[in-house]
């Protein structure tokens, strides 16, 4: 029976291992070294080089701003598309509305879609001649905006297509949440006299709590990864406004090959996500205690 | 009443914007060359032709990409919903030394940022001799500690006692896996097939990385590819486009239910 066990477990767990914990061992050790393109060719052509990467990482000005870049990317359309899917969940939760499925659908279309294919559809919608959003906001009497060429807007730019992309998946997540909380303690508040925002703030929120936080950090994790987006609009401009972690490292890995300094900005990105995740953990922790 | 209609009139405006961009992308995509950079901007093309599309599948041989696409996420998602089966069954299932430790081990590297692995996995591969091969994106693909977690959690819901009867019958584990265990956990499986194909369809960073030749691209890299030397057409980009997004978006309509339970079940791990 146990020999059974290993037999089923072994094909996974040997991928898994030789393909992403070894890798992952390696990238820490590589991060430690000067491995560069002469060194592909010829692996006795490399050294250790001690914390070498990382110090030239935080004296790097690229690095900062990528850092900056992501961070701002981050803290703007986490919280925002959160507040939109619960939003949107909310509405969609409502006894009012009819033909639920129907809207559940067209708002969760854009998850399923290929972020490249639609990074390409909003660059031309975000054309300052002839895109529809600047068609759109002239009956609102704005001024066209060059929205992907000026670096103020870049990045604001960057972060509505990522919330239009991905709100639906958290909204889904959160109607599952809400159709967890019993119809009692609704129906408790509105006899005790409970009006609807006193119901949303003291039983909506604190009994979706375990479900925010999972929301937040699987939205944390993924948008600390960004790197399509940029890629495929702005190739990290205007004046480097949209470069994020994850393209600085994939140019500086392959495309100037200097794999070392590379493996040391995957390294920094991971103590990231890794201490964001902790603190929420964290957080939640404190919370149910 | 009013609140209703209001209620209704916000929904079906923001129902109507999400689905916008893919609205125009569809109607450029049927446009003649250059008849989508014009301002004000055109909704409906005013000639519809299929020019774009012809360009695409003759001249730019998408046909190839479109191709490498869907035999790679069939691929992946043969070969990981069969590894990662066994091991979920096995994790649910049986009990063996250092089950909890590995099961833990397995679960926080869930944290670990797929760009970490990238480089080193990079080198490993081009020592093979699987770059630029349809090697290159099955491997890192094989399996995956998510869809482990998930037909884990979904195993352990069948009851022991159908295993047990089956082994008094005579069944060997193997008979028990494809017999029981398979037909069972066909809900999950059907789920995670569709994660997996539509993860493998709309990857990007990892098939940039790794494929190199223009035949061996998968269609986002193509379309990236082609986004290059073709910034002022419109009209080609978005045909280019509706291919991409097509597949993914007909199969998810086809089988909603799935993937979105799927979600729900993704969401409930502690």
């Amino acid at each position: 029976m146990k020999k059974a066990a290993y037999l089923f477990l072994t094909p996974a767990l040997t991928a898994i291992f030789v393909f992403f914990f070894i890798p992952v061992i390696a990238a820490f050790l590589i991060s430690f070294t000067d491995f560069d393109i002469y060194a592909i060719g010829n692996y006795s052509r490399f050294q250790f080089t001690g914390l070498e990467n990382y110090r030239k990482l935080f004296e790097n000005d690229l690095f900062w701003k990528a850092l900056v870049n992501t961070f701002y990317f981050v803290v703007a359309s986490g919280p925002l598309s959160i507040a939109i899917s619960l939003g949107a969940a909310l509405l969609l939760n409502s006894k009012l509305v009819r033909f639920k499925g129907i809207f559940r659908l067209v708002y969760f279309m854009p998850v399923v879609t290929t972020l490249v294919a639609v990074s390409i559809v909003w660059r031309f919608i975000y054309h300052p001649e002839f895109g529809l959003l600047n068609y759109g906001l002239s009956f609102l009497g704005v001024e066209k905006i060059d929205w992907l060429g000026d670096p103020n807007w870049a990045m604001p730019s960057i972060i509505l297509l990522s919330i239009w992309k991905n709100f639906g998946y958290n909204m889904i997540i959160f109607i599952a949440g809400l159709q967890n909380i019993p119809e009692e303690l609704y129906e408790a508040a509105q006899i005790e006299g409970a009006n609807a925002f006193q119901r949303f703030t003291k039983i909506t929120l604190p009994m979706l709590a375990p479900t925010t936080i999972f929301i937040t950090i699987i939205t944390m994790i993924g948008y600390f990864q960004l790197f399509a987006e940029p890629y495929i609009m702005t190739q990290g401009g205007p004046l480097d406004s949209t470069l994020s972690i994850v393209l600085y490292m994939y140019q500086e890995g392959f495309r100037w090959w200097n794999m070392g300094y590379s493996s040391a900005i995957a390294f920094v990105l991971f103590i990231i996500i890794l201490t964001g995740t902790l603190l929420q953990m964290w957080y939640q922790r404190r919370r149910t205690a | 009443m009013g609140k209703k209609t209001l209620l209704y009139g916000f929904l079906i405006i923001s129902g109507f914007l999400t689905l916008a961009p893919f609205i125009w992308m569809v109607s450029a995509s049927f446009m003649l060359d250059g008849h989508a950079s014009v301002f004000p901007p055109r909704f409906l093309p005013d000639e519809f032709t299929f020019d774009q599309y012809k360009t695409l599948f003759s001249r730019l041989d998408v046909s190839r990409n479109l191709l490498n696409s869907f035999f790679l996420s069939v691929v992946v998602t043969l070969v990981s919903l069969t590894f990662n089966s066994m091991a979920g069954f096995a994790f649910a299932k049986y009990r063996f030394a250092g089950k909890d430790a590995i099961f833990k081990m397995l679960l926080s590297s869930m944290v670990i940022p797929a760009q970490v692995t990238m480089l080193p996995l990079f080198l490993m591969l081009k020592e093979f001799g699987f770059l630029n091969t349809y090697m290159a994106i099955i491997i890192p693909g094989m399996a995956n500690v998510f869809g482990i977690f998930l037909i884990r959690q979904f195993v352990m819901a069948i009851p022991d006692s159908l295993i047990e009867s089956a082994r008094i019958d005579g069944a060997n584990d193997f008979q028990i896996y494809y017999k029981i265990i398979i037909p069972l956990a066909a809900p999950v499986l059907v789920t995670l097939a569709i994660f997996t194909f539509m993860g493998t369809w709309n990857d990007f960073l990892w098939p940039l990385i790794v494929l190199n030749d223009s035949e061996m691209y998968t269609l986002p890299v193509a379309l990236a590819n082609l986004m290059g030397e073709h910034t002022k057409d419109p009209e080609l980009m978005m045909a280019g486009s509706v291919i991409t997004i097509l597949p993914v978006m007909v199969i998810f309509l086809a089988l909603q239910k799935y993937y979105i339970k799927g979600i729900m079940m993704g969401s409930v791990k502690e």
